[in-house]
């Protein structure tokens, strides 16, 4: 009985998340132009979807970014967690102090304060802007994933390595970045995801013409949604659940299992 | 490690000095000064007028209750995922963060098609006889919106203690005679207080400065605090004001942050 109500509860928190998902993907094959009645099964907007150049530009901006920033982000913190460790205690944790601002800070405050730096120094708005200004907010996620993996490391490995001939570079390598690399992986992820996710920053920091998928939604709210966005989105997502599939079913994920359930 | 890493976080410092530093010096250096440079207090001051004190005050109410709901609704979810033994922790992780893979505005908007007058959940309750619902273009629809979106937030820190609690701990508690309801107040709750304090801050601050949620759930009529900043550097283009408003946005996010770094000194309760 017990289990019971938690397996409805679980199920209700299930619903709720997902429902507006259900919802998207729905609406992605209604001939009707309006979100408000249901005109019949059609994929049509899947096949305009491809035919609409403003779309396919918008989508190659926010791919293009999330996958640069996430990348750029994910080399600049990893080495700075490296590095993290042997600073002093003081030192570092002012740094981490620093890190932990763009995460706790406003999105809208971060958004306004990059802005502001871009104005104020001439930069010209853009994909150059955009891009600097996700990599600024996706830094503490990588930081913040690899440096608990980070404090787990055995130091004598890598002086064992050393002692052995190799050196610092092939020391990192082939000891220390193997165990960071579960952070790292999860690190680089989730700063895809936030990137590819975000509005607020990007709506304050990008320029007039340039557009990511979120910036044209936002412009499309008032007159109506194309349901083209629909489709897209549905493509999106289900690409992922597959891809996330995939690495589960593959014999890595399974590793990656095994070692968990171990600890 | 050797000393010679250090120089090794130079670009990380650099880039945090240039992207992070510099942009908060110029929110203050705006919020502080009028369009001739002078010092002044004024767009500081500004909150206090009728129109932002009536914005701030909606977006606290608003995101206080949203924090409580969010808190509310996790805190069980949290401690069944956490005892449900799952042998991969970052499956219920995924599951949490992969509807951020639809984007985050077409989420909040399908919420419209959701609750309309002759929307989905409408056409359900209608067909189960029971009174529908007519929140859209309300505060309760932003409510639901915040909810919505920010509940992985809170749920995701609290998984994260709960599941490293030492189950002997538990055990232990039981042994010497503490009842279920004893042991979760005496044992569990004070050792998830990391979790609960990301988790309010997780949902409270994004709460409490969003615009776009209450542009697509509240109608046009509804203005946050986070509608007004927006405004002010969108359309009204008074950057002064628009700065010194943010100020006081953050005088709340600070205040978030010191209670954080009271109770978590360790910040394990963060979000990863």
């Amino acid at each position: 009985m017990k289990n019971m109500a938690k397996k409805i509860y679980i199920a209700l928190i299930f619903i709720f998340l997902y429902a507006p998902i259900v919802t998207l993907m729905v609406l992605s094959f209604n001939a009707s132009k309006t979100r408000a009645k249901w005109g019949g099964f059609t994929l049509k907007w899947y096949i305009e979807l491809f035919q609409n150049r403003d779309i396919m530009e918008a989508l190659w901006n926010t791919l293009l970014i999330a996958v640069i920033s996430s990348l750029v982000a994910t080399i600049i913190g990893t080495i700075a967690c490296v590095s993290m460790s042997t600073m002093k205690r003081k030192s570092r944790s002012v740094l981490l102090g620093i890190t932990n601002i763009p995460m706790l800070n406003a999105d809208i405050v971060t958004g306004i304060s990059l802005m502001l730096l871009f104005i104020s120094f001439g930069f010209r708005f853009g994909l150059g802007t955009i891009l600097m200004s996700h990599i600024t907010f996706n830094i503490p996620y990588v930081i913040l994933s690899v440096m608990p993996r980070m404090k787990q490391l055995n130091p004598s490995t890598y002086e064992a390595a050393l002692d052995l001939g190799a050196s610092h570079i092939m020391a990192f390598f082939k000891v220390i970045f193997p165990d960071l690399l579960p952070g790292i992986m999860s690190g680089l992820l989730m700063a895809f995801t936030m990137s590819l996710d975000d509005f607020i920053i990007t709506h304050f920091t990008k320029g007039a013409g340039v557009d990511t998928l979120s910036t044209k939604i936002y412009t499309e709210v008032k007159k109506g949604i194309k349901p083209e966005m629909y489709a897209l989105s549905t493509i999106i997502f289900v690409t992922v659940l597959l891809l996330l599939f995939l690495v589960n079913m593959s014999p890595a994920g399974k590793e990656e299992k095994v070692e968990k359930t171990e600890k | 490690m050797t000393s010679k890493s250090k120089w090794l976080s130079t670009p990380y410092v650099l880039w945090s000095v240039i992207f992070i530093i510099i942009p908060l010096g110029m929110i203050f250096y705006y919020g502080l000064t009028d369009k001739t440079g002078a010092f002044t207090l004024e767009n500081i001051a500004a909150i206090m007028t009728a129109e932002h004190a009536k914005a701030l005050w909606l977006s606290i109410l608003l995101s206080f209750i949203s924090t409580v709901i969010c808190f509310l609704l996790a805190y069980p979810l949290a401690m069944i995922l956490a005892n449900m033994k799952v042998s991969q922790h970052s499956f219920i992780i995924l599951i949490f963060i992969l509807p951020m893979w639809m984007n985050f505005l077409l989420r909040t908007l399908a919420w419209q098609t959701l609750l309309e007058k002759t929307g989905v959940i409408n056409n359900i309750l209608t067909f189960l006889h029971l009174p529908n619902i007519n929140i859209i273009n309300t505060p309760y629809a932003i409510i639901l919106g915040m909810v919505y979106n920010f509940l992985p937030f809170m749920v995701i820190p609290l998984y994260n203690v709960l599941s490293k609690i030492d189950e002997n701990v538990i055990n232990a508690a039981k042994d010497l005679g503490a009842n279920n309801i004893y042991t979760f107040f005496r044992i569990i709750l004070p050792l998830s207080i990391p979790g609960i304090i990301s988790g309010i801050t997780m949902v409270f601050v994004p709460a409490l400065t969003t615009f776009v949620i209450s542009t697509l759930l509240g109608g046009s009529k509804i203005l946050l605090i986070g509608n007004v900043i927006e405004q002010e550097f969108t359309q009204a283009s008074n950057w002064h004001l628009g700065s010194g408003l943010s100020i006081v946005l953050m005088i709340f996010i600070i205040l978030n942050m010191v209670a954080s770094a009271v109770f978590d000194k360790d910040g394990e309760g963060a979000m990863l």
